[in-house]
């Protein structure tokens, strides 16, 4: 947990920082200098254009990062949304709509997500788009469920008896209820959708190649490694599992506060 | 005038709760409804306060047929009910201040402007103090609660109260003071009362008359 805190706080600090900080190009191409292994001047080594790894890496997580929130974010609010309909309404509209999560849900999500970056010209927003559409399944599962066992509470029939609207009890009672559960799933989706970048990108659909990206990084240095430059590949590689890795675990951690066997033992 | 006729009523593709159950209730009048644990009263004074629809069986108020139950009934004829539930720490939502759940009715259906004068007269009567009502439902007591639940029923003024076994959960003084409440409220408006329970003592001389949950389905299976 605290191990978790502190490399999610180096992270956030070494994107937030550093590209304002350094005035470094990361661009810069240095042929005389192409794969140079690990050393003082370039912690990392560089690539095979002669560009400093470390830079690119730092770069290269900043726009992963970026695509994993903006599309975790983006996926939280569909799922939300599908989610507490189905379960506020209920009847056909709730069964119309889990059969639709059901059958978005039996398509291989990699390749839906593949088909839908390769519709439009590669940049930031279609992987955004992409990675969101195929990640509100989950979301829109937990939401539904979380909201149909609220609806049941006697706080609830007390509201309808009280006049409220079926638009007030979901906006004032039930949604507040599953924020939690929203919340904590956005943030689970955090680092499942960094890694979507990582793979598209290192399919060659995602960000364009002169973007640093880690999945791009990645997909640049195959041939190095093939020649025994193991730099380009590792680094970036742990560029990937160590911040997804924990901002997953502080997830978890947060999970493991709000389970409801907890919540019970404290509020009820 | 609130009658219940032949009224069956249960959750899902399971037996039915209540079968064949018959009671009517004359303008102000407060009848006790006595029966054991899960015989299936709570499901009928749901049906009653148009809060779930029975499967069959008909609900009659004020002489007209009731065709809608929850949000398909209309918003003046639900609110005409006011209800207790057996469980406070259920029936209030957990993240509301006790000051928002006694006036989320009056906001529900627009009456924001009464807020304040009936907030008031309300703690008064159920006997909560400003202090307490800044406070959200867990760091409150089970009687506390109840007491601002009783208080969210009648907010609005309701010309029928429908108690579940609302002093199940509490202690001898709270209980006396709920009823007294209760009594106080009906006497100043003449709302009708259907208080359900299963302490025949209680109901005994909380009410004007007490009928037994068997001689309900009875009267019904007997027509």
């Amino acid at each position: 947990m605290r191990i978790s805190l502190a490399l999610v706080g180096v992270t956030a600090l070494a994107v937030l920082l550093v590209p304002p900080l350094v005035r470094l190009d990361q661009q810069a191409v240095d042929l005389g200098a192409k794969l140079l292994s690990p050393s003082w001047s370039h912690p990392f080594g560089t690539d095979d254009l002669g560009r400093d790894l470390l830079l690119r890496c730092v770069y290269g997580l900043r726009v992963s990062l970026l695509v994993g929130v903006a599309a975790a974010l983006a996926a939280t609010v569909i799922g939300t949304a599908v989610g507490a309909t189905a379960g506020a309404l209920g009847g056909w509209a709730d069964r119309a709509l889990m059969r639709v999560v059901d059958t978005v849900s039996s398509v291989p999500h990699l390749l839906l997500g593949i088909f839908i970056v390769a519709v439009f010209r590669p940049g930031v927003w279609p992987v955004v788009v992409s990675v969101a559409l195929t990640h509100w399944l989950s979301t829109a599962r937990i939401v539904r469920a979380e909201v149909l066992s609220l609806r049941s509470r006697p706080y609830i029939d007390a509201a309808v008896s009280g006049g409220a609207s079926r638009w007030r009890v979901a906006v004032r009672h039930l949604l507040p209820g599953v924020l939690p559960q929203a919340a904590l799933a956005a943030v689970l989706m955090v680092p499942h959708a960094m890694w979507h970048e990582s793979a598209l990108s290192f399919l060659g659909l995602g960000l364009p190649t002169h973007m640093a990206s880690l999945g791009n990084l990645i997909q640049s240095a195959r041939g190095s490694l093939l020649a025994g430059q193991w730099w380009p590949t590792l680094f970036p590689g742990l560029f990937i599992i160590v911040p997804t890795l924990a901002i997953a675990g502080l997830a978890g951690a947060w999970r493991e506060r709000i389970n409801p066997r907890r919540r019970s033992e404290l509020m009820l | 005038m609130l009658e219940l006729h032949d009224i069956t009523a249960g959750y899902g593709s399971g037996a039915p709760v209540v079968r064949n159950a018959t009671l009517a209730l004359a303008p102000g009048e407060s009848v006790g409804l006595l029966g054991p644990s899960g015989c299936g009263k709570s499901t009928l004074a749901r049906v009653a306060a148009l809060l779930h629809r029975p499967d069959s069986g008909t609900v009659t108020l004020d002489g007209e047929p009731v065709r809608g139950w929850r949000y398909r009934a209309s918003r003046s004829r639900r609110t005409a009910f006011g209800v207790v539930f057996q469980q406070p720490r259920l029936s209030a939502d957990p993240r509301l201040r006790l000051t928002d759940l006694i006036a989320e009715p009056l906001r529900a259906t627009g009456r924001r402007h009464e807020i304040a004068p009936r907030l008031t007269e309300l703690a008064a009567s159920v006997g909560l103090t400003p202090d307490l009502l800044n406070r959200r439902p867990h760091e409150v007591s089970d009687g506390q609660l109840q007491r601002a639940c009783l208080a969210r029923a009648l907010v609005l003024r309701p010309r029928w109260l429908i108690c579940d076994e609302m002093t199940a959960m509490l202690d001898a003084s709270t209980t006396a003071a709920l009823v007294a409440a209760v009594e106080d409220y009906r006497t100043a408006t003449g709302a009708g009362l259907l208080a359900v329970g299963h302490d025949q003592v209680l109901l005994d001389r909380w009410c004007d008359r007490t009928v037994r949950w068997a001689s309900l389905t009875a009267a019904g299976a007997g027509k």
